[in-house]
Parts: C-alpha cells; structure tokens; sequence
C-alpha cells in the first residue's frame, strides 16, 4: 500500500502514521500538513502544504498513492471556528477529492474520519442511531454543518468514481490518555459541569479503537458508512462518578451563556454542540463495523474505566509523554540514512 | 403547569402524554453504502436491520453470530455503577417508584384485571390502550400492575416533550418512560423482546372534554400497527375504565397552551374542588382493565413499507375492539367510585 494522509500533525494523523509504520504491507506514507509534526516517525515523509491541499494532485501524481486516509477533518469546534474550520473541512476535502478522483489517478482508496456529530442531539432523535438515518433537525452549528457538507461531498464522489472504495467511519465521542476534547477536558476538572436536572446516556470510544478501526479501514476493502463507538452508553452522572469527580450544575435555561463564564476564564470550553450533547445524548449503534469484521478493544464502559486508570496514574506521576521536538536532520537520518535498518527490506 | 403537573405523577409513577401517532418512518438511506458499490461480503447495506439469522424477508442478510446478552451484560456490569440500561431505565429507581405506588394502585383506585392471561410471559408485544385524564393515570396503572403480577419490565412509550424537562425527565425515564421514536419501538420489540406500552390517541386522548369521556380519539395514522408488523410481534389491545373519571376536563384553553407550547391547558374537576391541590389529587374512581386477547399479522417482518390501506385498517379494527370493549365494560358498571 502507498498512502497519502492528510493532517500528519493532527494527533490522528501523528498517531495513524506511527500505526502504519510498524505495518508490513505498507510501502509508503506520504503525510501532509501545514505544521511541523508533533510525533517522532521513522519512514513517513512529510510534505508542508496550504490547509486547503492544493497543491494536493500533483504530490498523488508524483508518489502514486493508491490509498488516501483523510483524518485532517476538524470535529471538535474548540480547536478552529468559523472561516478556518470551513477552510481545513470543506475546501481542503474537496481539493483532497478533486486529487483522488483526477484523472488518472492510481488512488483505489479513500478513508475518511468524521463524527457522530453529524447526527446532532436532539430531543426528538432516537435513542440510537443507525448509519442511513438522518438528523432530526437541521444543524446549528459551523462544525457540523461542515461535516455535513463534507460527507456530501463523499457520497457524490462515490458516486462519481465507482472504481474507488471509499469509507467514511463516523467516530463517537473518544475518551483516551492522551486526547484532548471538551468532554475529556472536563471530566479532568477537578469538578465535572453537569446540566441541572438532565442525566444523558453517553458513548465512547477509545482513542486506541480510533487508530484501531481508521487501520482496519486502510487494510481492508469496507466501502460504506460506519459507526465507530463502543459498546453501551452510560449517564453521565456514572461516567463522573467512575472517573471519581463530584459534579457541578449548569442552568438548564440559558446554559450557553452560563458556560460563557467558563469559556472567558480558559477553564473550559464546551461548544454549543457538547452542550446539547450534556442535555439529550447520543448513541450510535455500531453492530455493522462489527458485521464488517472488525473487533473492538474497548467497550464504552471500558473506555471510560481505561480513561479514570490513566487519570490516577497521571495524578501520581504527571505527564507520561516528554514533548516532542521536530528536528530536521534526526528524523532526516532515520528516514533516508542506509545504515538504518528497515523491516521491510 | 406542566412541571408541577409531571411531578404529580413522579410522586406516582408516571404519567404519559403520549403520541405515537406521528411515527414517520426512516428516510431513505442518505449513506454511500446506497450504491453499493462491490460491497464485500462482510457488509450489506439493509441486512443491520435483522442481526439473528431467524428472520426472513429483510433483503440479504448475512448471519452474525451476537454474544448472548448475559456474556455482554456481565462483562459490562463489572465496571458498572448503577443499573441504568440502554433505554435509561432503572430497575432501582422503579422498584422505588413501585413501592410508593402500590398504596395508590391498591387502596385509592382499585385496580382490577380481567383477562391477564392474555398478556405473554414471554417475547416482545405492543400493548395499545385507550388514554385518560388531564394528567394520564392509566400508564402508571397499567404498567404497575403487570409490572407487579407480571414481573416483566414494561416500557411507556411517550412524547418526547418529556426528554426536554429538566429533573422530570430523567426520573421518567429512570422509571422506563421511553421517547416514541419508531427505531426506539422497534430496537424494544424486535431485538429486546419487551413490553412495550403505547397509547395511540396520544395527547387527543387525554386532552378530550368530560363530555366526550370514553369516545376514542383517531389512532393517529396507524404507526403502531406498523412498528407491530415490522417487529414481528403481536399487538395487545388494553381497555380501561375509571382513568377518565379520575382527573375529568371541564374546560381547556387552546390560547393559552399554545402560548405554553404545550399539548393543552386544561382546568379539571380536580382543580375545581381542591384547588392547587387538585393538580396532585386523583379522584378515587375505581379502574377496571381489560385485556383483550393478542392481534396477530400475518405479514413478514422487517418490511421497509407495509401496505397503507392494511396498516389503516388493522388500526381501525383494533380501535373499535378497544371501544367495543368499553361500551361492554361501562353497561356492567354501577358506580364510578364502586365499580
């Protein structure tokens, strides 16, 4: 396999990478990035680009990657609002797509990380979701009007290119040691927001079942839509209470602005779309990845055991990962140096 | 109003506007899985719908060996903290519920049952029943008393106006109140085999005038035939009596809910006699419940679409049972207070 991933500083795209470098079958992979990358990789290359790819069809002419694994979407609004979570999500999706499917192309396949924010949290939702249901109500926010837009374009891409296999995994909410979100922000608080009277069932899935199921994609031929999320939901009264964190009420009635506090202190960030999530939940129903062969590690109970156990540890001894430091002519040597020893040769 | 009046029926065990009656079915598949495309045999797009090999009619379904719940169930209640289940429902919080209820359900409305047999022991069934009374005392009645003799676990569908109350809508659906949804209906009777409570006439039930008590409203548009059909189980009519008498309207204001966004405003007989109180006291009408005996189809499940005109009229047929069955309950009695 030759794989071009997008967003190889992201800490999907850092931890997908280091993943398929330890693979047999994988030949090349080409990463691109507008940042430096935060991981140490041995045999990726990594090519500086726009947030918009384009110059994204001549690197897939010249490396002829036959796989695309596009993890650079943004699904957690905290990380980039308004006109460059359009840029990075929309436009650089399409000019990826525009890429993959160009004439002559040698991509055979594409993979593509979105959420199961693309469903919303409303009221009126069922209490899981399966893949070909669609949301309630009509998005009210830019994160997920723009995962929206960019699973429109996939299908019609899809559509457009028969002789590509394209998947689209949509992930739950992750929980892990090392990623960052609002909800995992906030159950590291040494208090755990709540929203007064409200008790959703939540789904998690582990960071490991991300890189787990995003390789699994990769490997195998499973076009289609997905559901990624481990098995169960569970209140969030029980996920703080097995993390070991006391709650702290929101106001049921303007909670938005209640959090605004929070926002404006650099506490905690909970966009609009956690809030709605903290009111009526979600769960996804994930039986057909499942019936596509892949196994999880981690039910959601499990997650959130796994999530509270690396939290006590950390509690003891801090943070277990030193920072990394990008340095030209290391990573230079391990990828092109003849004295490193590669295991595929 | 509505919040003091859902809490009444906290203190009691639930009660529930309910409105099956705009089940919509699911649109078409938004999914690239649509064009199937060389789609391995490991994936077919419309076989998720069926996960055992027992079912037949689903288009091609692909046989999944499914842990058996028990496994499941153990393996997560390891790192369990409390009993909530999928559906939110807590077996702790209703057996509290059940205990604070069973003076009412005994002493103050008197429940009685004929024709209990009907109701299964096992296997999921719908159970369909007429709906009564400003604040609906018949669902927690109903699921109390079969609940109780029974000791199956009974799930009351209801509107999802309830998901959106703050403290009330978590301790109704700890106490197995479910949003009607006809995905949540289906996963309760096809995949769980449960009970599942529903009142077709929904908010026109329990909305009606005094005047118009025991005159069964539209069974919405038959949606709860369908979910019955596509889940392969059989529908269960229940008639009650004494629901109607227990908390009358004798006058309601439309302007006045629509400026409230909700169903109906109403003022009872309740109100009228005990003043605020009347928002928490029943009047002591005796409730009489009949089951009558199991609908069948003989259609094959997991159907996308059943024919229209059959789902039209089996809810029609079920409709006049049920308000023959009144008719048949209300000559026999003498007193609404007796019996």
């Amino acid at each position: 396999m030759r794989i071009l991933l997008t967003g190889l500083s992201t800490f999907w795209g850092g931890r997908l990478a280091q993943a398929l470098e330890a693979r047999d079958d994988v030949e090349v992979i080409v990463g691109v990035d507008t940042r430096d990358r935060r991981v140490p990789l041995e045999r990726t290359e990594f090519v500086r680009c726009d947030s918009t790819f384009s110059i994204l069809t001549r690197i897939v002419a010249a490396t002829q990657v036959d796989t695309v694994l596009h993890t650079h979407l943004v699904v957690d609004s905290t990380r980039a609002g308004g006109r460059a979570l359009h840029e990075i999500n929309v436009i650089g999706t399409m000019n990826l797509l525009a890429a993959a499917g160009a004439p002559g192309s040698p991509v055979r396949k594409v993979v593509l990380k979105s959420s199961a924010l693309v469903y919303g949290s409303n009221k009126e939702d069922p209490y899981v979701f399966k893949e070909d249901v669609t949301r309630s109500r009509g998005a009210r926010t830019n994160v997920e009007r723009s995962l929206l837009e960019v699973e429109a374009f996939l299908r019609d891409f899809a559509d457009d290119n028969p002789h590509i296999a394209v998947t689209l995994l949509r992930f739950a909410n992750v929980l892990g040691d090392d990623i960052d979100t609002p909800l995992s922000h906030a159950l590291r608080l040494p208090v755990v927001p709540e929203i007064f009277g409200f008790d959703p069932r939540l789904q998690f899935v582990h960071e490991d079942d991300v890189v787990g199921a995003l390789t699994y994609a990769t490997a195998h031929d499973v076009p289609g839509v997905f559901n990624v999320a481990g098995d169960g939901a569970l209140p969030w009264s029980e996920i703080c209470a097995l993390v070991g964190k006391r709650r702290v009420a929101l106001p049921p009635v303007l909670t938005n602005w209640a959090a605004e506090p929070l926002r404006l202190a650099r506490v905690l960030d909970l966009p609009v779309e956690v809030l709605a999530l903290l009111r009526y939940g979600r769960g996804i129903d994930n039986t057909r990845f499942k019936q596509a062969g892949y196994e999880y590690e981690h039910t959601t109970a499990g997650t959130v055991d796994a999530f509270a156990r690396g939290l006590r540890l950390a509690k003891t001894i801090g943070d277990k990962h030193p920072s990394y430091r990008y340095e030209h002519e290391v990573e230079d040597f391990f990828r092109h140096s003849p004295a490193v020893v590669r295991s595929q040769d | 109003m509505w919040s003091i009046d859902a809490l009444v029926c906290a203190g009691g065990g639930w009660g529930f506007a309910v409105a099956v009656t705009e089940i919509r079915t699911d649109q078409p598949a938004a999914d690239l899985a649509r064009g199937e495309r060389g789609a391995g045999p490991e994936i077919t797009a419309r076989g998720e719908r069926g996960a055992g090999p027992e079912i037949t009619g689903g288009g091609a379904l692909v046989h999944v060996p499914r842990a058996t719940p028990d496994e499941e169930a153990a393996e997560q209640s390891s790192l369990r903290l409390s009993d909530v289940d999928a559906w939110g429902r807590s077996e702790k919080m209703r057996s509290l519920t059940r205990t604070l209820y069973e003076p009412i359900y005994r002493y103050w409305f008197r429940a009685e049952w004929e024709g209990f047999e009907n109701l299964p022991t096992e296997g999921g069934a719908l159970l369909v029943a007429n709906h009564a009374a400003a604040i609906p005392s018949d669902a927690p009645v109903i699921m109390h008393g079969i609940e109780r003799d029974m000791g199956r676990p009974v799930y009351g569908l209801a509107e999802n106006l309830f998901r959106a109350l703050p403290v009330i809508g978590t301790l109704w659906s700890r106490s197995g109140g479910v949003a009607a949804h006809p995905d949540n209906a289906y996963r309760l009777l096809h995949d769980q085999h449960e009970l599942v409570l529903v009142f077709p006439e929904g908010a026109k039930g329990t909305g009606k005038h005094y005047r118009d008590r025991y005159q069964l409203r539209r069974f919405g548009r038959g949606g709860f035939v369908e979910i019955a059909m596509r889940s392969g189980v059989p529908i269960i009519p229940i008639a009650v009596v004494g629901a109607e008498e227990s908390m009358p309207i004798l006058w309601k204001s439309n302007r006045i809910a629509k400026l409230l966004g909700i169903p109906y405003f109403p003022i009872t007989a309740n109100e009228v006699l005990f003043g605020p109180l009347g928002l928490v006291a029943y009047l002591p009408a005796k409730f009489r419940i009949r089951v009558l005996p199991p609908i069948r189809f003989d259609v094959p499940p997991d159907q996308e679409r059943y024919s229209r005109s059959r789902v039209m009229d089996e809810s029609e047929h079920i409709r006049v049972r049920i308000q023959e069955a009144l008719y048949d309950m209300l000559r026999t009695r003498r007193s609404v207070w007796f019996g």
